[in-house]
């Protein structure tokens, strides 16, 4: 009898927890950012530029008028930045910020955002205002995808800024460190890929810290 | 009341209680991943789930430049096969290929495993041709934006999921009057007393009077018999299940049909798809087999154990009916997102 309830139980619970698996990245997105400060050292808004994937991007800018082909002004992915930046809201702008471990509110963009489109690669830029500016000693800021269909990476180059805050100090902590299997696999992804990394998001979130005095 | 029979009694009592306490736990799993607090850390992500995840991102990544490789290069298309079909094998192991829902199907019917292979082959197939006909169609044809393409996957999601929900409804109702015939069975024992002896007395001659009822509940069964849903016209049955999961296009294929289209390869495209989901067709199809393996071992140690091991097979069919009328229900009300297009 505990035999049958065994198999019961893993037959069950193994169509459901085979199908809870969680969803996977479709859209790799390289991020920069900028973490602005207002004179009196309270940080008042994140600035980010995150450029899609070329799959993505290409995706997203399909069936697109354009007078030029196969290049996109501003003007023209105007309509599209809007869609993104307000489907964005619904997850929160993927950017969760803590001060001195209490959660800090961001509000929606204003309505200074755009997309740019250079070398096949979508980036949207745009700023997330601190509903109210905060001076903290220390602040967190996460940017992650709960459901891990976007996977987000900082870029190798300036990856986070501090605009006008020269007393504090920036830590950028990366997903996680790469185990030598997937360095060795990531050595044989053709050369001609951006965002490489292959961190599954969640779990490591791209982290932020800020340490003021 | 004899011992004997009184502590069959509580054992059915204690199965039905452990079969809902199963029950139970699936909807606790099923629930709680999905109702994600946006603020709260994420949940821990490792070992072969996280290997898996890792594994597809590595291929679906190397997607893109073998595309534009084989633009230079023909030969490159061979590998970009190659890796399509990696791709599927384990893009498969994650949501929205209907793992759980053929798995389901196979269990509440009692499908064999031959069946299970042809249904998840034919499935991935349709799913295939689905992202294909849309890309086709849409994007190459009609030059449709990304977001008319959403939309159209989003009616056909929403076709698909109501056909999972409505046969979850129907297997649920089906086996759910079986489970609770086969319980049934056992309060109504004497009722019953004259007929069975009847037609088992001669069969059983040295066997107790419950034991005896119990046998012929499983031979006979005053519930309708598995065959009744798998017979001659599994197939036709299993039609239904095949145009519930394999309507469904898969996200990743639409947007590497639509880079390859960009790229003026569409057929490369078109062939990376079908490969894609030859792929996720033998994760599907092994899953499958390994859930109608477990149900049929489940069988044969009901068979040892006449009486309550027919009701743990009924509550087994009933439970996997119900994982789909819950995925169902889940996917339609979009608790449970499979994939989503964003932003565009």
């Amino acid at each position: 009898m505990t035999a049958l309830l065994r198999i019961l139980l893993i037959a069950l619970l193994g169509l459901a927890s085979g199908s809870l698996a969680q969803a996977h990245p479709h859209v790799w997105v390289t991020m920069q950012t900028e973490l602005v400060y207002a004179p009196d050292g309270s940080i008042t808004g994140i600035r980010h530029a995150w450029s899609f994937d070329d799959m993505f991007s290409t995706f997203a800018t399909q069936g697109m008028e354009s007078k030029e082909k196969g290049k996109f002004t501003r003007e023209e992915l105007a309509p599209l930045a809007k869609v993104n930046v307000e489907s964005l809201k619904e997850y929160g702008y993927f950017t969760f910020a803590t001060a001195d471990g209490t959660k800090a509110e961001l509000t929606d963009p204003a309505s200074g955002y755009w997309l740019d489109y250079k070398d096949e690669v979508l980036t949207l830029n745009f700023v997330l205002p601190f509903k109210t500016p905060v001076k903290a000693k220390e602040l967190k800021i996460e940017i992650y995808d709960p459901t891990i269909f976007v996977d987000f990476s900082f870029a190798k180059e300036k990856p986070v800024q501090l605009a006008g805050a020269p007393q504090c100090k920036l830590d950028v902590m990366l997903p996680r460190e790469m185990t030598f299997a997937e360095g060795k696999a990531l050595s044989q992804i053709p050369a001609d890929q951006k965002n490489t990394t292959m961190a599954w998001g969640a779990q490591f979130a791209s982290k932020i810290l800020v340490h003021c005095p | 009341m004899s011992v004997a029979s009184r502590t069959r009694i509580a054992r059915g009592v204690l199965l039905s209680a452990s079969i809902l306490f199963v029950l139970v736990i699936v909807d606790a799993a099923v629930a709680q991943p999905f109702g994600i607090n946006r603020g709260a850390q994420p949940p821990e992500i490792g070992g072969f789930a996280g290997w898996i995840l890792a594994k597809q991102a590595e291929f679906y990544r190397m997607l893109s430049g073998l595309v534009r490789a084989a633009k230079a290069d023909g030969r490159a298309a061979y590998t970009l096969l190659g890796v399509s079909f990696l791709y599927g094998v384990f893009h498969a192991a994650g949501p929205g290929h209907g793992k759980a829902v053929i798995s389901s199907y196979l269990v509440a019917n009692d499908e064999t495993w031959r069946r299970g292979i042809v249904l998840s082959f034919a499935s991935a197939i349709l799913q295939a041709m689905t992202a294909i006909a849309v890309v086709g169609v849409a994007a190459a044809l009609l030059g449709a934006t990304a977001k008319a393409m959403g939309n159209t996957v989003r009616v056909i999601e929403i076709v698909s999921y109501a056909l999972i929900l409505l046969i979850g409804l129907r297997l649920f109702w089906v086996k759910g009057r079986a489970f609770l015939q086969s319980l049934g069975l056992k309060e109504r024992a004497h009722a019953h007393d004259h007929a069975h002896e009847h037609a088992h007395d001669h069969h059983h001659h040295h066997h107790d009077h419950d034991h005896d009822h119990g046998a012929s509940a499983w031979s006979h069964g005053h519930a309708p018999e598995p065959s009744e849903l798998a017979g001659a016209h599994w197939l036709r049955r299993g039609l239904t299940a095949i145009i519930a999961v394999g309507l469904r296009p898969c996200s990743g294929a639409i947007i590497v049909l639509v880079f390859a289209l960009a790229q003026g390869l569409f057929w490369i495209g078109v062939a990376s798809t079908f490969v894609m989901g030859l792929g996720t067709a033998i994760t599907v199809a092994a899953i499958a087999t390994l859930a109608v393996g477990a149900r049929g071992l489940a069988g044969r140690l009901a068979k040892a154990k006449p009486g309550v091991g027919v009701i743990v097979l009924r509550g087994l069919e009933t439970a996997a009916a119900l994982v789909i009328v819950v995925f169902g229900a889940a996917l339609l009300t979009g608790y449970l997102a499979s994939e989503r297009l964003m932003g565009v």
